[in-house]
This record gives structure tokens, C-alpha cells and sequence, in this order.
């Protein structure tokens, strides 16, 4: 990570060694503009940005990831819920320079090519959503939900997406898709 | 009449993938080349002068580009005045505009904006603005203003009469045996939106494009162009997606305009986003209210007469009180009414329209009122209603356009199990726990609002088979893009897969803002007389053409499916595409305009019934809903999906309404104290029980073509006041203020 | 946001020596807390140091029977563990009744320990508030206050503690460990949280640059059968209006010892010893409960729109022991 002049715009780069992160130099980053490199949806993007600048923002206005949503700026609402090494975070809290090296997923990256998640497909048959602002959060944490196994009733389904304000208020069809997902998965596993 | 089979239909929404896969762009979302950010600076006073503002440091912050405040700021050149947004015209949200002076009339009034190279800097920069003012007295409260009230004449933009009298009201009460008589305070509650309020704007020499988070696209066009002084014609303004709105998008407000400005003085395009705090002073809000009322009835159960008062704060500039009469005046036969508003004048933005606005309160103060009056006389509360039936509409004396109130009420006793349930207050008896259970229902009624300006669309066939919509309306999450490829393909004569929706933007064919439920009714108008006119230019060509199976025949007796024309007496036939293809023709389109007949021989409302289900630990205060069932006769409903969806999210709004929301004033400082997600409580999903959501379909021939009476608001009216008398109902105790909080439950020590 | 340095420190001593040799220096670790009052201008880093790389997230056995939770260890992490599930489940259940799963699997036990108060006023940077601004006074003991303290306030500070874990930490006797310039250091939960008093703008006894590393938890038979009851409006996703942890020891049918935390009300993470007190010797019933939490409340000051908790304090007490007991197979349940 170098400081160098302000960019707008995240960039695309070859992939470069996972420890090449430089976690370990010493020395102070910013407050000006570094580069901070870190994988979004599979692939090993550079964006430089100021140390202040959140992972939501970052996504947002310098890397055209724009599903990550801003609702309240504060962790209050869940919209902006990405996966960050697999876990469910809120990136308008995470600092985008502290994901040096680490694996950013969003709802970008959810489809396997045209291939839809399952929790996608199922948010679109249960009419999941309305205006569609929250959805990105709710998918995302929906998704984390099932490798969470919090997914045993209905009870538990409501408490583990409450994280995820829908003012729209979809939440009734949103535990209906993760059921049908959590049993269309169990059916699976028991072929 | 037999309902066509793409209207109704439960499909997807249109917009379902775009939304489930992150490329829905909202109206902060556009990146143009160039594009800096504005971040509004908003007065931390309640009224008073600005006497100084130093931008200096602001200035000097690193990426700054400009600070704009009512020293540079051109002056609009008009000064707005509220316009409802149904009008079709301009509609500004207030009767003012910011940063043309040095006056402060509300906190959060718009001071400056701070236009920098990135977001984090203009929001820091925006810190670093330093204002100072001469603070002047002001009220906020209804406590603070109860003594400085006056009667409006009109309210509510003008649209209402501050005062409606019919009968004798104190003949009225004189006869009756009975006299309920209650006080109801509402807290003042913002719509919140997850999406809050943004306008990119960007100018290419005079021609300025907007893309803007509107409940109309129209409306922004003529409110900005008007403000800015250029021709609407110059104004383009690109809405696709909309974070939800709930009215707090359906006026338009400073921000807009200020992003063209801002982007006019940078010379490049704008992101003007505001923040969560930000939209509780600059998207309006429900006011602060008190509502008294009073029944008087026979020991038989009919109504003799109603008096209602309501007394809310407004802004320095507008006469504005949701008009939350209507339901008190129209949903029950009664000889005689009377009803007032009462305004004081107070240290704010002019309130506005949000979901139910004055339904929502008005049907609270009603139906709880009929279910004291219901226990009083020792009667089912549904007996007691369908005794005061209103046949005509009580307001007008016309006959309603259409109604099935009965029916709801039927259906959702049978559904809800109303018949087995114990008409006393059961507290103690139904109990799991530390929880006591009850039940509760109350009527809905939204009144059908007609619109007035002619309503556009645009229908193309394409010779491949395939065929486009196109209208100006935005959709919010309403389902409106979907609805138009069913209402579209239903005229069509084929497929909704087979057609491609275009809406939000004015480039398009011009409809009303999507306002008081009458969205759906106004762009179904549109598209159902565009793809009509297709239909029928089509139809006619062939029976002319020569060369056509279809030569001859009676064009009212061909029937299209699958975009293929029949003649019944032979069943010989083409498709659009054979017949357009034959000509070398690669398209046919019209342009349907529907212009509301505007007659005054119906009283036009939708009605329900609502029901809910508690629990209530009295010890703790606590109240979570069990279960919810609504029953609505919305007219003709175009899509069964997203109109469930709507009406299940509009009665969670009146759960939410119930026992959470309220924005409090700091009642010394003259500001919002709670402008957050954390402390403004909204549902979340655990609060949220499983909702049943009915519909029965009520023909209705007046309203517009195809009878849509809209599902944006019916879902939430009454349900706060079911869930009230529920509460009664579990612990035999009446809650007349919202939200019902915890320490007014919480049973006495 | 202001604009400041980030570093990332990759061991303990570095990042200690890294924040104690600059007094604008501040650590970051799940961040739910600081990045919020940077972005609101409460706090004010010349720097952050990113300690999330530091190997003090475990969650380990102490010999003699105690759990050591790492000072990076999450919430979420900590409530999932087997080991705390089992131990003390009023420590899992008040986590899981605090914030939302996504900051659950952000925040760690020590930024939880140290995260600040939600006071609309101490978060407002042009209201008096004496935590943010020695002497500038209290606009809450005035304002709308329906969520702050009733216990342990004084005229200078009336904000509630926030944390849920802290209280079922305090309930059960946990100890703060602490790593600074100087070395290691223990400090028992009742003295780790400070009373407001006339500065409630110092919160812990922690020097500049002390971190936590852990958070100790003893060997506590009685903490088996805790429980965590937490009182709000939303079902979920929201701050305690009053919440309770209890851990009761029976001697047959009469109460041998009590160990009682209350969140919601008070300025810090409340340890109710007098209820504690009064209750050993007394039979397990509701009244006998009642009695205590009264005695616990009796010197609460309410304000203009909170006196509620005061009552309802009590009775989330009653119900907490309650549960307790039933668990414990004591008491009349």
C-alpha cells in the first residue's frame, strides 16, 4: 500500500500474491489517498482511497459496485451488508483501507454466470421486495443465514434478519424465500 | 364480467432481476463523467436570522470546489406555492424555498451546500460551514401551541375543507343514549424510506437531465423548471428506480433544485444524497396531532350524530393537516357530522403526505371509538358496523362507485374465526404464559382520488412478435412497470412475457405522480387506451387488407391471443407480425390518452376490513402481534402479487403505527430529537407476524377504464385500530395515544 | 469524516507501543463503534491502529474452570461457543440479544466493553454534554430522556450504558485484562465501568494505550442455569430499555447465593449487590423477588419521560430470577 494521487475510479489488476498485502510494513497510510487492494466478487481490484473512506463508499462511488446500499450511514439498517471473508459485516462501519487483502462479496457476485443464487431466484418468486433499496442487504444476509444454520423455524428466520430493515416491509415473503431455499437445499442433500 | 388473463396475474415483477442482482440504479447511483458531490448544511436553529456564516475553513478543506449559501445562491425565479402532486402540475413541496435569504423558519432549513471533488470530503467540508444566528421565540409542540390556534379555511394543499358540517350535531347528540366521548394524541412520524432522498443532476449546455428518487418524474420536471426559470422542455428527469417513497417522494422538495444549481455554479454534474438525519427536514412528515371525538348513538347501535376536532402544528406557510376527517365523516351512515381542523403555526417544514395520510389517524380515532361504543352497548363490533352501513356516501349523498365492505367484513369474521370469539374483554382467560391474547378488527376506507390532467402512454408492436409500453411514471416498489406489460399485453391481445415496459422518464409519455393510491389507476388508463388504439388499428387494417385470413371481417368480432388475430366465424388468422411483414413494415404504435371524465355522480372509496390478533405481557408492557388478516375490495386488482405485497406492507406500516413510531421534539431546542434508523423505530422483520391478505374484486365502471381503485394506502388504514381493540380485548384496558408504548401498558404498580 | 492516518499492526507490543507513543493515536478493531464517532465527529484520531490482525481472538479454557474471551473475539463468535453456551448462557444470550448479526460478527468483547453511550446528545456535536465536552452540561436531564439512566447518574450524566453482554459480564463476576506500555494488569468488572459523578467524560480506569486482551471468566456452577432478559420495544435489533441477568445458587428451596446485572437503566453495567444481598436466606418466590428489586431501584432518580424504568426495572428483575429459578429447579416458577 502506497500513498499516491487521488484516483476516482477502481481498476481491474492481474492477480497478484495473496501475502503481497502489506500487512506487515510498518509506517502510516494516508490520511491521503492509498491504494488498498482487496478481491471484490472473485476478482483482485486496486482502489485508492483515503483511510476515512468506508468499504461502502469504496464500493460505491469508486468501484461501481452499487448494490451495497446507503440507508442510514450508521449500522442501523442493514442495507449496506456485504460478506467480507465470508462473513455477514456492514460496510458502511468497515474501512475500506482495512480489507487490504481480504475477500469482498456482494450481490454482484451471488449468480454463477447467468445462473441465478437460489436466494436470489427465490427473493424474485416470493416477491421478496418492493422497492428493491433493502434487497442487496437482505440477499446478503439471507445468504449467510443458511451457512449460519439459523434457518430452523420461523421464530429464528425473523430473529437472524432483523438486521435488515424493509420499510417496504416484505418481511413475511422474505422468511418464506429463505424457506424455500432451506428446504429446496435440504431436498437436495437428501438425494 | 370475466376477468382477462393477463390482468391479475401474479407475475414477477419486472424489475425482480435488476433488483436481485445489484444492477438497479438508483438516483445517487448515476456516475456521470466528472460527477462531484454535494452535502447539504442545515440550520441548527428552529427561527430566527442567519448572522453570519464563515466558509472559510470549508473552502479551504482539501477538494473543496464551492460553498453555496443565500449570500451566492441564485434567486428561483418564482416563489413556489403547494401544489398537491395529483394536480399534475408543479409540486412544490412547501410554499418556500431555502437559501434565498437570511431567515430561518424551521431547524434543518437548508444554509449552505458544500460541493466537493469526492463524498467524504464534502460531507467533512459540510462540517466545517460555521453559521451563526440570532435566535427568535418559536413554537413546535402541541403543547407549546394549543393556545395560538386558528381554523383553516381549506387544508391539505387546498384539496379539503378545513370544516365539514352536515345535520344537527347537538340534536344528534341529544337523542342519543349512548355518548362516546375520547382524546387521542398521535406522535409526529416520518415515512423513512431505506433509500434516502438523491438527485444527480447534470447539465449539457441549457438542457439540464435529473435523475431523481420522485414519486413523479413530471412533477420534478415542472417544479425545478419553474424554480430555475427554463422551459420544462429543457428538464429531463430519469427516475427508473426509487428506494420506496411513502410520500416522503411525492412532493418535490428543495434538494433537486439545489443540485441544479449546485451543478450549474461547478459546471459539472452533481450528486446531491441526503442523509438519514437530513431527510427528517427536507422529505416533510406526518405532523404531531390530537383528535377528539364524539359518538352519540341509539342503545340500538345507530349512529345519531359525530363531532370531531383535530388540532396539529404547520409551517410558517402553509395551511397543512393531513385530512384525517374523511373516514370519520364517510365511513358510517350518520345524520348528522361535524368536523374542524385547528392549526397553529409552528417552527417547521410544511408536513406532508405519508402513507394513509389522514386515514391513517382519522380511521384510528373512528374505529376505536366504534369499538368503545360496540363494548358499551354490548355489541359485536362488526354487528355494530354493519348497522351504521353507509349505502350512500355520507359526505356526498351520491350512491359509491363500487363498495363490498359487507363482504370484506364477511369474509374476514370467517377467516379470522370472529364467530368463536368472546365478545367480553378476556383478560386472564386467553392466556400462554406471561401472555394474555385478544382480538380486535376495524373497517379501512381510502378514498379514491380522480385525477385530472389526460394520462399518456405509447404501445409499439413489433413485427418479431414482440411489443413495448412506454409512460413517464416511475415505480417505487409499487409494482407500476409490472402492471403496465399485463395492462399493455391484456389490450394487445397478447403475452405480458411478450412486452417490454419503458417507464421513468419524461422523455416518455406524461402521467400523473403515482399519489394517493391513484397510480395504478392512472397508468392502467394510459396503457389500457394506448395498446386499445394499437389493437384496434391493427385489427382494422386487417379486415382491409386484401391479403389478410382476415380480410372482411367484423373487426369487433376478431379476437387477438398470442398476438394473433382470429376471425371466430372461420377461425382463420394472422399474427401482427405476418400482417406488418407483409407490408414491409417493421413497427405499428399509437398513443393513448385517457382523460378522466371528471363527473360528480359517484362517491368513489375502497374499503376493508381489518383484523389482528395480540399478545400483551402486562407486566412487562409488552405487545406483539400474533396475526394479521385484511380483506380489501380494491377494485379491479391487476396483479395479485405485488397488490398482496403492498397491502401487506401497508398493514406491517399500521403495526409499526401501533406501537412504534414516533419522531419526539426536543421540546427546548425546536428539533427532531430521534433522526435515525436507531432511534425512529420502523418493524423489523422478528416484529412482523405472517399476514393473510384477501381481495375481493368489485366491479366499479366509474372510476377508470379498467377499475382499479389502488392498494397503496387501504392496507394500513384500520389496522393501527384493530391492534388497539385487541389490546382492549386481552387486557380491558384503551389506548388512545400512538405509538402504545411500553409504559403505557405496562399494567400500574 | 475527518481525515486521519490508518496502520495495521501485526502483534500485541507493536500495536500497544504504536498507540501509547501518540496521543492521537486510537485503536480500531470491528470498528462499530469508532468509525461512528468519527463519521460523527465524537471521536477525533489523528490515527487508527488496526488491530484486527492480533492473535487475542480465542476463546480458551482457564485451568481451575474459568473461560478466557479474547479481547478480538467476537460477538458472535463468542456467543456460538460451546463452551459459553453450556458455562454461561446468560453471556450467549445476552449477546444474541444485542445489535444485529452483522455487527455481531464485527464487534469484539473488548470494543464492546469500551463502546460509547448512544445519548443523542453526546452524539449531537453542538448540545451540552458533559462526556464529550467536560462542563458544557447535560441536555438528556432536560431533554427527551425516555431511554436514559435512573441508576448511578448524577447532575452531569444521564446516559445509559448500552451493552447487554456487559451486564451478564457483570452479573458474573468477570476480570478485565488489560495490556498497556507498563505491562499486564486485572481489573474486576465493578471497577472496569465508572460512575459519571462530575466526570463523565472518563469511563474506565484504562491508560492511554492499554488494551484489552481478554476478558476472564471464573469458574461459576451457579452461571450454568443464567439467564439474560432483555426488555425493548422492537422484538429485536434495538437497545435495552431494561434488561436483567440472574444467576441463582439454591440451598433447597431458599436462595444460597445471587448474582443480578441490569442493563437499561443505569449509567454503567449495574451490579445489583443489594438486591444480591437481601435475597440470600429468602425463599424462591416472586415476592421475595419483588422485595429485592425494590431495595435495588430504591435510590433511582428518574427524569422527565424515563420514571417507567424504575418500575419496570423491577419487574424484569422478578421475571429474570424467576426463569433462573425454574431452570435452577428451586424456586415456585
Amino acid at each position: 500500500m502506497t500513498p499516491r494521487e487521488p484516483g476516482r475510479t477502481g481498476t481491474a489488476v492481474p492477480a497478484v500474491p495473496r501475502q503481497a498485502t502489506g500487512a506487515e510494513e510498518h509506517g502510516d497510510l494516508g490520511p491521503g489517498p492509498v491504494d488498498v487492494l482487496l478481491t471484490v466478487n472473485g476478482t483482485l481490484r486496486r482502489v485508492t482511497v483515503e483511510p476515512r473512506v468506508s468499504l461502502l463508499d469504496a464500493l460505491r462511488e469508486r468501484m461501481g459496485v452499487t448494490s451495497p446500499k446507503k440507508g442510514c450511514n450508521q449500522g442501523a439498517c442493514g442495507a449496506c451488508t456485504v460478506h467480507v471473508d465470508g462473513r455477514r459485516v456492514l460496510s458502511c462501519l468497515t474501512l475500506a483501507v482495512s480489507c487490504q487483502g481480504r475477500e469482498v462479496t456482494t450481490v454482484e457476485g451471488l449468480a454463477d454466470g447467468d445462473d441465478l443464487h437460489p436466494m436470489q431466484r427465490a427473493f424474485a418468486e416470493e416477491d421478496a421486495f418492493q422497492c428493491g433499496y433493502c434487497t442487496p442487504g437482505q440477499l446478503m444476509s439471507a445468504v449467510a443465514l443458511m451457512e449460519e444454520g439459523h434457518t430452523g423455524d420461523d421464530a429464528e428466520i425473523a430473529e437472524w434478519m432483523s438486521g435488515n430493515l424493509c420499510r417496504c416491509a416484505a418481511y413475511p415473503n422474505i422468511r418464506q424465500a429463505v424457506r424455500n431455499v432451506r428446504d429446496g437445499a435440504a431436498a437436495e442433500g437428501e438425494r | 364480467m370475466t376477468i382477462p388473463a393477463q390482468i391479475g396475474r401474479g407475475m414477477d415483477r419486472v424489475d425482480a432481476h435488476a433488483k436481485v442482482t445489484g444492477a438497479a440504479r438508483y438516483s445517487a447511483e448515476h456516475r456521470p463523467p466528472g460527477a462531484v458531490h454535494a452535502v447539504l448544511v442545515g440550520a441548527r436553529i428552529p427561527r430566527g436570522r442567519i448572522t453570519g456564516i464563515d466558509t472559510s475553513a470549508a473552502l479551504a478543506a482539501e477538494g473543496v470546489i464551492a460553498v453555496l449559501s443565500h449570500l451566492n445562491l441564485p434567486k428561483v425565479a418564482q416563489t413556489p406555492h403547494l401544489i398537491p402532486s395529483l394536480a399534475g402540475t408543479t409540486a412544490h413541496g412547501q410554499s418556500f424555498f431555502p437559501m434565498q435569504d437570511d431567515r430561518i423558519h424551521y431547524a434543518g432549513q437548508p444554509v449552505a451546500v458544500v460541493v466537493a471533488d469526492t463524498l467524504e470530503r464534502a460531507e467533512y467540508a459540510a462540517g466545517l460551514v460555521r453559521v451563526s444566528y440570532a435566535e427568535e421565540p418559536w413554537v413546535t409542540t402541541i403543547a407549546q401551541g394549543r393556545g395560538d390556534t386558528y381554523e383553516p379555511e381549506r387544508i391539505f394543499g387546498g384539496f379539503v375543507p378545513g370544516r365539514i358540517e352536515r345535520g344537527d350535531v347537538e340534536a344528534g347528540l341529544a337523542r342519543a343514549d349512548v355518548r362516546i366521548e375520547t382524546t387521542h394524541h398521535f406522535a409526529a412520524n416520518h415515512h423513512n424510506p431505506i433509500e434516502p432522498s438523491a438527485t444527480t443532476a447534470v447539465w449539457e449546455d441549457s438542457k439540464l437531465t435529473l435523475y431523481d428518487a420522485t414519486q413523479g418524474p413530471t412533477a420534478t420536471r415542472l417544479t425545478v423548471a419553474q424554480l430555475l426559470g427554463i422551459p420544462p422542455s429543457d428538464v429531463r428527469v430519469v427516475s427508473e428506480f426509487v428506494g420506496g417513497s411513502f410520500g416522503s417522494k411525492a412532493m418535490i422538495w428543495a434538494h433537486p433544485t439545489l443540485a441544479a444549481m449546485a451543478a450549474q455554479h461547478v459546471r459539472a454534474p452533481v450528486t446531491l444524497a441526503l442523509d438519514r438525519a437530513q431527510t427528517f427536514t427536507n422529505t416533510g412528515h406526518r405532523e404531531e396531532q390530537e383528535q377528539t371525538i364524539t359518538l352519540g348513538a341509539t342503545r340500538d347501535g345507530e349512529l345519531t350524530a359525530i363531532r370531531y376536532a383535530k388540532t396539529s402544528p404547520t409551517s410558517p406557510f402553509d395551511d397543512w393537516a393531513e385530512p384525517s376527517m374523511g373516514p370519520v365523516n364517510r365511513l358510517y351512515a350518520c345524520p348528522a357530522f361535524e368536523g374542524v381542523h385547528h392549526l397553529f403555526k409552528a417552527a417547521t417544514m410544511t408536513p406532508t403526505f405519508m402513507r394513509a395520510p389522514g386515514e391513517g389517524t382519522g380511521a384510528f380515532v373512528i374505529e376505536t371509538a366504534m369499538d368503545e361504543l360496540a363494548h358499551e352497548l354490548g355489541m359485536d363490533p362488526i354487528e355494530l358496523r354493519l348497522r351504521n352501513h353507509a349505502d350512500l356516501d355520507p359526505e356526498s349523498g351520491r350512491p359509491w362507485s363500487s363498495k363490498g365492505l359487507r363482504e370484506c367484513y364477511a369474509l374476514g369474521a370467517e377467516l379470522f374465526g370472529w364467530a368463536d370469539r368472546d365478545p367480553a374483554p378476556v383478560t386472564g382467560a386467553a392466556r400462554e404464559g406471561h401472555w394474555v391474547l385478544g382480538t380486535g378488527m376495524a373497517s379501512a376506507i381510502y378514498p379514491v382520488y380522480g385525477v385530472v390532467n389526460p394520462q399518456r402512454a405509447r404501445a409499439r408492436v413489433y413485427a418479431d412478435g414482440r411489443a413495448v409500453i412506454e409512460t413517464g411514471c416511475s415505480d417505487f416498489g409499487t409494482g407500476a412497470g409490472t402492471v403496465l406489460r399485463q395492462v399493455a399485453a391484456d389490450a394487445l391481445g397478447m403475452d405480458a412475457e411478450a412486452v417490454t415496459a419503458h417507464y421513468g422518464d419524461t422523455e416518455l409519455p406524461t402521467t400523473v405522480a403515482a399519489v394517493g393510491s391513484a397510480g395504478a389507476g392512472a397508468i392502467s388508463a394510459a396503457a389500457h387506451t394506448a395498446a386499445t388504439a394499437l389493437r384496434e388499428r391493427l385489427v382494422g387494417q386487417a379486415v382491409t387488407d386484401p391479403g389478410s385470413p382476415l380480410h372482411g371481417a367484423d373487426p369487433a368480432a376478431v379476437r387477438v391471443s398470442g398476438g394473433r388475430m382470429v376471425r371466430p366465424d372461420t377461425g382463420a388468422g394472422e399474427t401482427y407480425g405476418e400482417m406488418l411483414g407483409r407490408h414491409m413494415t417493421f413497427d405499428a404504435e399509437a398513443l393513448g390518452e385517457w382523460a378522466p371524465p371528471g363527473g360528480d355522480e359517484y362517491g368513489m372509496a375502497t374499503f376493508g376490513a381489518q383484523f389482528a390478533e395480540v399478545a400483551v405481557d402486562p407486566d412487562l408492557g409488552l405487545v406483539r402481534v400474533r396475526r394479521m388478516l385484511g380483506v380489501f375490495a380494491p377494485g379491479r386488482v391487476l396483479n395479485h402479487k405485488t397488490a398482496r405485497s403492498q397491502l401487506m406492507g401497508g398493514m406491517l406500516w399500521g403495526l409499526g403505527q401501533a406501537l412504534l413510531e414516533a419522531t419526539h421534539m426536543e421540546p427546548d431546542q425546536g428539533r427532531w430529537a430521534n433522526p435515525s434508523l436507531g432511534e425512529y423505530l420502523i418493524p423489523v422483520n422478528a416484529d412482523a407476524p405472517d399476514v393473510r391478505v384477501e381481495m375481493i374484486e368489485v366491479e366499479d365502471r366509474a372510476v377508470n377504464p379498467l377499475g382499479v381503485k389502488g392498494v397503496g394506502e387501504i392496507g394500513q388504514v384500520g389496522m393501527a385500530a384493530a391492534i388497539a381493540n385487541a389490546i382492549f380485548h386481552a387486557t380491558g384496558r384503551r389506548f388512545r395515544d400512538l405509538p402504545i408504548t411500553i409504559e403505557a401498558v405496562m399494567a400500574p404498580a | 469524516m475527518r481525515p486521519f492516518a490508518y496502520t495495521r499492526a501485526a502483534d500485541v507490543d507493536t500495536a500497544i507501543a504504536e498507540v501509547a507513543r501518540d496521543s492521537g493515536s486510537e485503536y480500531l478493531a470491528g470498528g462499530t463503534t469508532e468509525v461512528d464517532m468519527i463519521r460523527i465527529g465524537v471521536a477525533r484520531p489523528r490515527r487508527v491502529v488496526d488491530i484486527n490482525d492480533l492473535p487475542i481472538a480465542a476463546i480458551e479454557d482457564l485451568p481451575g474452570g474459568g473461560l478466557r474471551l479474547g479481547g478480538l473475539a467476537r460477538m458472535s463468535d463468542v456467543a456460538a461457543h460451546p463452551a459459553v453456551r453450556e458455562r454461561y448462557p446468560a453471556v450467549a444470550e445476552s449477546l444474541e440479544k444485542g445489535a444485529s448479526a452483522q455487527l455481531r460478527n464485527m464487534a469484539t468483547m473488548g470494543g464492546n466493553l469500551m463502546q460509547r453511550v448512544r445519548c443523542s446528545y453526546f452524539r449531537d456535536g453542538d448540545r451540552a454534554c458533559n462526556k464529550r465536552e467536560p462542563g458544557s452540561g447535560c441536555a438528556a436531564i432536560h431533554g427527551v430522556n425516555r431511554t436514559h439512566a435512573v441508576l448511578g447518574t448524577s447532575e452531569h450524566c444521564i446516559a445509559t450504558h448500552p451493552s447487554d453482554v456487559a451486564v451478564a459480564l457483570t452479573a458474573l463476576d468477570a476480570v478485565v485484562r488489560l495490556r498497556g506500555p507498563d505491562g499486564e494488569r486485572t481489573v474486576a468488572f465493578d471497577d472496569f465501568f465508572l460512575l459519571p459523578g462530575d466526570t463523565p467524560d472518563r469511563e474506565h480506569p484504562v491508560g492511554h494505550g492499554e488494551l484489552i486482551t481478554g476478558i476472564d471468566l471464573p469458574d461459576l456452577p451457579m452461571a450454568r442455569t443464567s439467564h439474560y432478559l432483555k426488555v425493548r420495544d422492537r422484538e429485536s435489533y434495538e437497545f435495552a430499555l431494561t434488561s436483567c441477568a440472574a444467576a441463582l445458587r439454591m440451598d433447597g428451596d431458599a436462595v444460597a447465593e445471587a448474582r443480578i446485572g441490569l442493563g437499561g437503566v443505569a449509567t454503567r453495567p449495574w451490579r445489583a449487590r443489594r438486591a444480591e444481598d437481601i435475597l440470600i436466606g429468602a425463599p424462591a418466590t416472586a415476592e421475595a423477588f419483588a422485595r429485592a428489586a425494590e431495595a435495588e431501584m430504591a435510590d433511582a432518580v428518574p427524569r422527565s419521560m424515563n420514571g417507567f424504568k424504575i418500575e419496570l426495572a423491577q419487574r424484569t428483575m422478578v421475571r429474570a430470577l424467576t426463569t433462573v429459578a425454574s431452570r435452577t429447579g428451586g424456586g415456585a416458577a
